[in-house]
C-alpha cells in the first residue's frame, strides 16, 4: 500500500468560491425523539455558513457530519421528486431539498410536519399515513378486465385525457397538503387533499371500472369530500402544484349529486 | 428473537421489487417487501424520460421490432451482455409496458395528424397515422435506430412507481418501511433470508424465506458526484457479496450519464436531447457532431460523456465559480414543449439553478449515474453460487446491459425482471424440495453476530470518524475510477481504498444511541461499501481494455480476444481485496458476432471465434432468406423456451397483426 494520503474534501458548493462574504446563518430545529423516554420538545439553534448554491439538503447534512451526529432528517432523490424531505420551514409546509437558503432570511426555522407520527427531529411517518389512506380509498385502478392480454396491441386514450390523467397523477405524496389542512387538524381522519386528488385522478380514468356511487362510498361523508371548508392551504403549499382546489370543488359537486340521485 | 417467516423475502421497494412481490403473490406465496423507504420515494421514480419497449406506433418507429432493440442493446452493451438474457428482455418489454397500461400508467399517446419535431437542429414536420391514434407514444433516446422510449411526460418512472405501488397494496403485499436488511441468512450454499434492522427502533430481527430476492437498486453513492439518491448505496449487493458465496458481476462497469446538472450532479433527463437538444461548448458551438457523425448528441451515454470530457479537457468547457462545464440548450424546444413534456427539467432548472431553460443554456457535465454490474444471476434471476438468492434490476448482473446500458433501458428491466423473475420465484417456491428445513439456531447465529458487530460500533473504542471516510471514498471514486481510467491512478486508488476499508474497522461513534441514528447507519453502511468500491477500482484495474463505460487510457481499445468475459467478484471473511474471476462469452452462441458499434472507437482486438461465427450467421442468415425473421431468429439462436410459460410469445403492432383478430 502507498502512505496514507488526507483527501481533503471540499463540498462542490464551497469549490472555487468567488470570493465574497458568506452570510452567518442561524438554523433553529425542533427536536425531539420520541424513542428516547427522557426527551422533551426543544429548539436547538445551529450556525451555519452559507456557501453559494447551497440548499437545505446541503445545509443540514453539514450540520449532521460536523456538528451533531444525532439529528434526523429524511432526504432520497434530493431532487425535488421523492416527496421525503417536506418539513414546515419558517412557517411553511414545503420541500426542503430544494429550498435554496439564500431564498430565506438569515434567521431559519425548521419543525418536522404536523399530524403525522413523528419518528424524530425532522422526521415522520408519511409513509404509513398515505398507505392507510390508500388502503382506505382503494387507491388503485380497479380493472376492467384483471387479465388483459398482454401480447395484443394497447387499449386507445385520448391524448389529451392521458395528459390529464399525468397531472393529478402527479402527487408525491409529500404530507404538505395535510399538514397545512385545517380540516385535517380537527378530524384525524380526514383524507386530506392527497386522498381526494387520488379519488378524482380514478375518477378521470376510464380503465377504471368503478363509478360515482363506489367513490361516494369512501369519500362522500365528513372525513372525505364533505369536511374540506374550502380553507386552500393545500393548493397554496403544494410543491407540484396539483390543481387541488379545482379537484376538491369538482369532486363535492360530483358527489352532491351523487347523493340527489340516490 | 424475533423471527418473521414468509415464503418471498424482497430486499427493496423499488419498481423491480414491487413487480417480483407482485408476481410471486399472484403465484399464491406470501410476501413481505422490506424497503429504506416509503416504495413510492425509491430511486425508480427518478427515471424521467422513459422506457424502451418496441412498441413502433409513432411513425418514426414504424419498422421496430425486437430485433432491432436487440442489435441496439447488444451494441450498447459493446457485447458485454448476455446474448439470451437481451432476447428474453426485448421480446418482455411490449407486454411490461401493456401491462402496466392495463395496470393504470398513464402513458403518453399518439395524436394522429401533423405535429412539428426537431430533428438535428431542424425544424421537421412528421405525420402520426391515423391508425397509430391514441396509442402509446414513443419518443427518440441515445444509441437506438428507431423512436423506442415509452413515457410519461418527463414522468416515467414516477408514474410507474405510482402505479406499481398500488397494484401491490391492492394485492395486499405488506412493505416494511424503513427496515434494512444488513445480512443475508445461509449455509451450505443455500440462501434463507436476512438479518433486518428496524431504521426507527435499531431492533434487530431475523426474516425467514424460502425465497429472497435483491432488488435494491445501484450504488451510485460510491461516488461523490452522482445522479443517485442518498439511498443508493449498494448495500443489497454488499451483503450478497458478504456471503463469501454469491458473486458480484462486471462491478467495474459504472455508466456517467451525460447532462447532470453543475456542479449538484441532479439528472435532466436524456429525453432533453432525444426530443432534439443540442450540446454546446464555451464559444456556443454545437461540437458533438466533430465527434460522432452519425449519431451527434445521441451516440450511446459512455460516448457522449467521454467526449464531453475530452471537450472540456481541450480547454472548450465553459467556467464558472464550481469548475468548468458544458451546455445543454433545449431553447430550440419552445416554451410550450419544455413546460409541457419536460416539466420535471423546468422545475429542476427553476429551483435548483435558479433558471428558465426556455430562455437560458443549462450547465451540465456527466455524473455518476448507473450500476450495470450487480448481484451475478443465471437468466431466471437466480444467483448461480447461493440457492435461494435472486436479484432483479439494477441491484443484478442478469446481464443485459454488459458493460454500457442505454437510456431507457433501464425502467424497462426494472419491470421485465420483475415479471420474469417473479414467475422464476414462484417456480422456487412451488417446490416441496425448498421449503425452509433450517434449526432456528442457524438465523439465531447470524442475529447474534450482527448484534455483535452493531454493539462492538456502539460501545468500542474506535477512533476513526465514518462521514469522513465515506466522504474520502466518494472522492476517490470520482477522482480516480471515474470516465477516464488509468492504471496507475486505479492502483493507487485500490491502495487508498484498502486503507480506508482497514481504518473503517475501528470506526468510533460520537453519538451512541441504539435506535434511530443516523451515526451507526452511516458507520456500518461504510464498511460494506468499501467493499463494494474495491470491487469498482480492482475489477477496472485489472480489466486492460475498453469497454463500453470501461475506458481505460492507458489501453483504449476493446480487446475482444483477451476480455469478452465477465468479471466475477467474491468476497473472503477479513481480506481486504475481492477476489477476481472471470466467465468467458462464447462467441460462437452469439445472434450477433462481435464488430463495430456504428458510433465510437472503431479500432477493436477480435475474439479469434469472431470472424467463423460472423460468417457462420452470415450464411445461415442467406440461406434462410424468405424466412419469417422469427425463423431466422429461432435458428441463430434460440431463446424462447427460457421464458415463463407465461411471457413466451410474439408482440402484436400495428405493422405486424395477429392474424386472428377478435
Amino acid at each position: 500500500m502507498n502512505t496514507a494520503k488526507v483527501v481533503k474534501i471540499v463540498p462542490a458548493s464551497q469549490a472555487g468560491g468567488n470570493g465574497a462574504a458568506h452570510r452567518a446563518l442561524k438554523i433553529h430545529v425542533l427536536r425531539h425523539n420520541p424513542q428516547d423516554p427522557a426527551s422533551v420538545p426543544r429548539m436547538q439553534t445551529y450556525d451555519v455558513e452559507e456557501a453559494d448554491g447551497m440548499t437545505l439538503f446541503i445545509a443540514l447534512n453539514e450540520i449532521r457530519e460536523k456538528m451533531d451526529a444525532s439529528l434526523q432528517f429524511d432526504f432520497v432523490c434530493r431532487a425535488g421528486i421523492c416527496g421525503s424531505c417536506a418539513m414546515v420551514i419558517n412557517g411553511r409546509p414545503t420541500l426542503a431539498c430544494r429550498t435554496l437558503t439564500k431564498n430565506l432570511p438569515t434567521e431559519i426555522t425548521l419543525a418536522p410536519l404536523p399530524f403525522f407520527e413523528l419518528i424524530g427531529d425532522l422526521s415522520v411517518d408519511t409513509g404509513k399515513w398515505m398507505r392507510g389512506m390508500s388502503e382506505r380509498l382503494e387507491g388503485w385502478l380497479h380493472m376492467k378486465d384483471p387479465n388483459p392480454d398482454i401480447s395484443r396491441i394497447e387499449e386507445r386514450m385520448d391524448p389529451d385525457l392521458a395528459d390529464k390523467i399525468y397531472e393529478l397523477d402527479r402527487c408525491i405524496e409529500c404530507g404538505c397538503c395535510v399538514a397545512a389542512c385545517g380540516t385535517a387538524r380537527m378530524r384525524e381522519d380526514f383524507v386530506g387533499a392527497v386522498g381526494l386528488n387520488r379519488v378524482a385522478r380514478f375518477r378521470l380514468d376510464p380503465r377504471d371500472a368503478r363509478t360515482d356511487a363506489d367513490y361516494y362510498d369512501v369519500i362522500g361523508d365528513d372525513n372525505g369530500v364533505f369536511g374540506c371548508m374550502s380553507l386552500l392551504a393545500c393548493h397554496d403549499v403544494c410543491p407540484k402544484n396539483l390543481p387541488l382546489a379545482t379537484q376538491i370543488a369538482f369532486m363535492r359537486r360530483k358527489m352532491v349529486k351523487m347523493a340527489w340521485g340516490k | 428473537m424475533k423471527i418473521v417467516y414468509t415464503d418471498v423475502l424482497v430486499i427493496g421497494g423499488g419498481l423491480a421489487g414491487l413487480r417480483v412481490g407482485i408476481g410471486a403473490k399472484r403465484r399464491g406465496h406470501d410476501v413481505v417487501i422490506i424497503s429504506l423507504v416509503p416504495p413510492k420515494r425509491s430511486h425508480s421514480a427518478a427515471a424521467q424520460g422513459g422506457m424502451q419497449a418496441s412498441l413502433g406506433n409513432v411513425i418514426k418507429g414504424q419498422g421496430d421490432n425486437e430485433d432491432v432493440h436487440f442489435e441496439d442493446t447488444v451494441r450498447g452493451s459493446d457485447w458485454g451482455a448476455d446474448q439470451r438474457v437481451v432476447r428474453m428482455f426485448v421480446n418482455t418489454a411490449p407486454k411490461a409496458v401493456r401491462e402496466l397500461a392495463a395496470w393504470g400508467v398513464p402513458w403518453s399517446r399518439v395524436r394522429k395528424g401533423d405535429r412539428e419535431v426537431i430533428i438535428n437542429n431542424q425544424k421537421v414536420t412528421i405525420t402520426e397515422r391515423d391508425e397509430a391514434h391514441g396509442l402509446v407514444a414513443q419518443r427518440d433516446f441515445g444509441g437506438t435506430k428507431k423512436w423506442r422510449t415509452c413515457y410519461v411526460s418527463d414522468g416515467t418512472g414516477h408514474a410507474m412507481l405510482q402505479t406499481m405501488s398500488d397494484q401491490a397494496i391492492a394485492a395486499a403485499i405488506p412493505v416494511h418501511e424503513r427496515t434494512e436488511a444488513i445480512s443475508l441468512i445461509h449455509d451450505a450454499g443455500r440462501c434463507y433470508g436476512a438479518i433486518v434492522r428496524d431504521l426507527v427502533t435499531g431492533e434487530l430481527c431475523a426474516y425467514v424465506a424460502k425465497a429472497t430476492a435483491i432488488t435494491s437498486g445501484g450504488a451510485g453513492r460510491l461516488y461523490r458526484v452522482t445522479t443517485n439518491a442518498v439511498i443508493c448505496e449498494g448495500i443489497g449487493s454488499a451483503i450478497a457479496l458478504e456471503t463469501g458465496v454469491a458473486t458480484l458481476g462486471n462491478m467495474e462497469a459504472m455508466q456517467f450519464h451525460p447532462t447532470g446538472i453543475f456542479p449538484a450532479g441532479i439528472l435532466v433527463t436524456e429525453g432533453c436531447r432525444g426530443d432534439g437538444g443540442l450540446l454546446k461548448d464555451v464559444d456556443g458551438r454545437r461540437f458533438m457532431p466533430d465527434y460522432e457523425p452519425e449519431k451527434k448528441e445521441l451516440a450511446s451515454r459512455d460516448v457522449v460523456s467521454r467526449r464531453m470530457e475530452e471537450h472540456i479537457a481541450k480547454g472548450k468547457g465553459a467556467k464558472n465559480r464550481f469548475g468548468e462545464h458544458l451546455w445543454l440548450d433545449i431553447t430550440l424546444l419552445g416554451e410550450k414543449h419544455i413546460k409541457h413534456n419536460l416539466r420535471e427539467v423546468w422545475e429542476i432548472c427553476h429551483h435548483f439553478l435558479g433558471i428558465d431553460p426556455v430562455k437560458d443554456w443549462i450547465p451540465v457535465r456527466p455524473a455518476m449515474h448507473y450500476t450495470m454490474g450487480g448481484v451475478r444471476t443465471d437468466y431466471t434471476g437466480q444467483s448461480p453460487t447461493l440457492k435461494g438468492l435472486f436479484a432483479a434490476g439494477e441491484a443484478a448482473c442478469w446481464d443485459m446491459h454488459g458493460f454500457n446500458r442505454l437510456g431507457g433501458n433501464s425502467v424497462a428491466e426494472t419491470v421485465v425482471a420483475g415479471m420474469i423473475v417473479g414467475e422464476y420465484v414462484a417456480d422456487f417456491c412451488d417446490k416441496a424440495a425448498n421449503d425452509v428445513d433450517i434449526p432456528t439456531k442457524l438465523a439465531q447465529e447470524f442475529l447474534r453476530r450482527e448484534q455483535a458487530h452493531l454493539s462492538g460500533l456502539l460501545t468500542g473504542s474506535g477512533t476513526e470518524d465514518a462521514a469522513a471516510l465515506k466522504a474520502s471514498m466518494q472522492e476517490i471514486m470520482t477522482a480516480k475510477v471515474g470516465i477516464f481510467r488509468r492504471g496507475e491512478d486505479l492502483a493507487s486508488a485500490v491502495d487508498e481504498l484498502q486503507q480506508l476499508l482497514v481504518r473503517s474497522r475501528n470506526i468510533g461513534l460520537k453519538y451512541k444511541a441504539g435506535g434511530s441514528n443516523p451515526e451507526l447507519v452511516t458507520a456500518y453502511r461504510v464498511q460494506k461499501m468499501l467493499k463494494l468500491a474495491l470491487c469498482v477500482a480492482y475489477g477496472a484495474l485489472t480489466r486492460t481494455e475498453s469497454r463500453g463505460a470501461h475506458f481505460r487510457q492507458d489501453h483504449p481499445r476493446r480487446n475482444d480476444a483477451e476480455w469478452l468475459k465477465r468479471t466475477l467478484a467474491t468476497w473472503r471473511g477479513d481480506a481486504t481485496l475481492p477476489t477476481l474471476s472471470y466467465e468467458p462469452l462464447d462467441v460462437r452462441a452469439m445472434e450477433l458476432p462481435p464488430g463495430w458499434r456504428g458510433y465510437g472507437a472503431k479500432d477493436y482486438v477480435d475474439h479469434p471465434d469472431t470472424p467463423a461465427r460472423a460468417a457462420d450467421v452470415e450464411a445461415l442468415k442467406q440461406r434462410m432468406a424468405g424466412a419469417s425473421r422469427f425463423a431466422v431468429q429461432e435458428a441463430l439462436m434460440p431463446y424462447g423456451a427460457l421464458l415463463p410459460e407465461r411471457l413466451r410469445g410474439r408482440n402484436e403492432r400495428i405493422d405486424e397483426r395477429f392474424e386472428a383478430a377478435e
